[in-house]
């Protein structure tokens, strides 16, 4: 794996910058000059409706949107000073440090114990004791340990909804990455998984940066410390998510958040 | 109106048939699927039929055996006659005196002429001179012979056996690594720009008449690599073998690109949010997903590499040679049925085990296709999770 200079360092607080950022898909413009900092160890919501981009947005910090056809990115994002949409960037450094977790539960059609073991061995982890102790670590961080510890090689599909989706959190946060990106986690699960996953959340932002997009109001007024409002591409409001459900400064997210529209 | 008015309820007694054309058409389509399945019996029954006293023992070949003299006709019985003119019992019977005295004639005139060997005494067409080497007059040691037009009519199907083997083996090590290859290029990493003519370019070489690919694996290809390879034999299991694989790359490239691309794209990008490279999450995420449809990719591949007549008839250079080298001359099952069943006699010895060799040939495909299937099931299965 070529190992960059580019390689954020881990003693400056990752702290995200984006400046000027526009996306178009083809002709089509996603983004129009978004505008935002986030903090460290916090939970960031996105919220706002279907195809205002907020998505779209998420995927610019890992830049999985490098994957789609047709795709163009002007402006920079910057996290921790590393601009990562400069052409020195290693997108595979990058994504080792930004994780992800989808929409719909992703885990591998393989083992419970290999779906998180992939990863370590992609970034270089061969001893076997060592693997191990990481997959029982992060599974103990997902709050999956005490349900799987005892089929660790069964398969991970014949695990229910909720606890495929909290195998793609602890597969995400095994190779210790610094942020990571949640897209509508917890929109396909039932309310009891739903409240574990949020459970999940709040106690992984003592470690990492999380962005979360979120088609759920409670879900980001619960979990959230900071929430930005996106609507038709264009961020119309950011602020502390207290403000933003109480008291917001804008007409557009009150009518959102209030349920007016979207 | 409300659900209580009788009209619009009166409506549902309709029968249960109330579209009898509909039920027609169903039940045709139904007849004409059965018929296919009826027809691949049937097909199977009758080549079975012709091989069964090849695979009963019953047929001999031995080109001098005992006669009977004319004049005994009538002190052996009816049926140990008709046993020794090797007819049909209904042919048999509908035979008068005169006819059969004829036949027996016939056959004390071919006696006189069998050849004196003592090879002429054995019956060619039975299992274990079929199989098992055999010295031959002339020869110093056991030898494997497939000679069926001499006058004595080798009859041992070792020699293509392995040739059919070893053409097939070289077809699949040349096709399915590469039709793997270029299924997974196509699939998961070209652009759609390209992906849109590369699928149907590569496919297109299924448009291409065997005959065709025989042809030019004849007059270029032969040539061609004896030139690159510089070995002896011109024609040979490695150049049919090469000119079998461009037959079957399109078979296994198809169904395995549609295996490849059926796997949700939210696998790879699973591993690509994880940091694996496009060629890492094609590797090692999305090809084993796929395994059950390759698996069956490859089976199909054989199976038609196995079956297919035109190519290896013209490029293997039809030398019945016993042995597992590749670069001398070889002859296949099918090329060996195709040669040889329009000069076989009618019902003869040679006929039948080209019969038999027939009936072999749809036995393994068979077997193939079926372990393919139960192979792939399982694997599906194991990829599911299921015990």
């Amino acid at each position: 794996m070529p190992s960059s200079n580019t390689k954020p360092q881990n003693s400056s607080p990752p702290v995200i910058d984006v400046r000027d950022l526009d996306l178009y898909y083809g002709l089509n413009q996603a983004l129009k000059e978004i505008n935002i900092t986030l903090q460290e160890k916090q939970v960031t919501a996105f919220i706002g409706p279907s195809g205002c981009g907020k998505s779209t947005l998420l995927r610019c910090f890992n830049r999985m949107n490098d994957l789609i056809d047709g795709v163009r990115v002007s402006g920079s994002i910057r996290i921790a000073g590393h601009n990562i949409y400069d052409r020195s960037v290693d997108v595979i450094e990058l994504r080792k440090l930004v994780g992800m977790v989808f929409q719909k539960s992703n885990p591998f059609p393989k083992s419970i114990h290999e779906n998180i073991a992939y990863g370590l061995r992609l970034h270089g982890m061969k001893s076997r004791s060592e693997i191990d102790d990481v997959v029982e670590s992060s599974l103990r961080s997902a709050a999956l340990w005490d349900e799987v510890k005892d089929r660790l090689h069964a398969s991970a599909l014949v695990l229910s909804g909720g606890q495929q989706q909290r195998l793609c959190i602890a597969r995400a946060i095994a190779i210790r990455p610094e942020i990571i990106l949640m897209d509508e986690p917890a929109s396909a699960l039932d309310p009891i998984a739903t409240a574990k996953i949020e459970e999940l959340i709040l106690e992984l932002k003592k470690r990492f940066t999380i962005l979360i997009v979120t088609h759920n109001m409670q879900q980001a007024a619960r979990i959230s410390d900071r929430t930005a409002f996106f609507y038709l591409g264009e961020l119309i409001e950011y602020d502390t998510t207290s403000k933003i459900f109480t008291n917001p400064g804008r007409k557009q997210t009150e009518d959102y958040v209030t349920g007016r529209f979207g | 109106m409300s659900a209580g008015d009788s009209d619009n309820w009166a409506g549902i007694h309709r029968g249960r048939r109330t579209a009898p054309g509909e039920w027609l058409a169903e039940k045709a389509i139904f007849l004409i699927s059965l018929s296919a399945i009826i027809l691949v019996f049937l097909i199977f029954a009758f080549i079975l039929r012709e091989s069964l006293p090849i695979f009963l023992g019953t047929m001999n070949s031995s080109a001098s055996r005992k006669v009977i003299q004319p004049s005994e006709m009538h002190t052996i019985s009816r049926e140990a006659l008709r046993a020794y003119l090797e007819m049909p019992a209904g042919e048999f019977a509908e035979m008068d005196d005169e006819t059969l005295k004829l036949m027996m004639e016939v056959k004390l005139e071919a006696a006189a002429e069998a050849p004196e060997d003592k090879d002429a005494k054995v019956n060619t067409a039975s299992w274990s001179l079929m199989l098992k080497p055999h010295q031959w007059t002339g020869y110093d040691k056991p030898e494997y012979i497939w000679q069926p037009v001499s006058e004595i009519h080798k009859y041992n199907l070792i020699p293509l056996l392995v040739g059919t083997l070893k053409t097939t083996l070289v077809a699949m090590l040349f096709a399915v690594p590469l039709s793997l290859l270029a299924a997974i290029y196509v699939s998961q990493l070209a652009s759609a720009r390209h992906r849109e003519w590369l699928k149907p370019a590569i496919e297109m070489l299924s448009g291409i008449p065997s005959v065709v690919l025989g042809f030019f694996a004849l007059i270029v290809m032969a040539t061609v690599l004896q030139k690159v390879f510089g070995y002896q034999s011109r024609l040979n299991a490695f150049v049919a073998g090469i000119a079998l694989g461009l037959a079957i790359i399109p078979v296994v490239f198809s169904i395995s690109e549609d295996a490849l691309t059926s796997v949700p794209p939210s696998y790879p990008q699973a591993a690509l949010a994880l940091g694996a490279s496009r060629w890492q999450a094609a590797w090692q995420v999305v090809l084993p997903a796929a395994m059950p449809g390759v698996f069956a990719a490859t089976v199909l591949g054989f199976g038609r590499a196995i079956g297919e007549t035109m190519i290896v008839l013209m490029a293997s250079g039809n030398a019945s040679i016993m042995g597992w080298d590749i670069l001398d001359s070889t002859r296949t099952i099918t090329a060996t049925i195709a040669a040889e069943l329009a000069e076989a006699v009618f019902g003869g010895h040679h006929y039948r085990i080209l019969f038999a060799l027939g009936t072999m040939l749809f036995a393994v495909s068979f077997l193939t296709n079926l372990a393919g299937d139960l192979i792939t099931h399982r694997l599906k299965k194991q990829l599911e999770g299921k015990p």
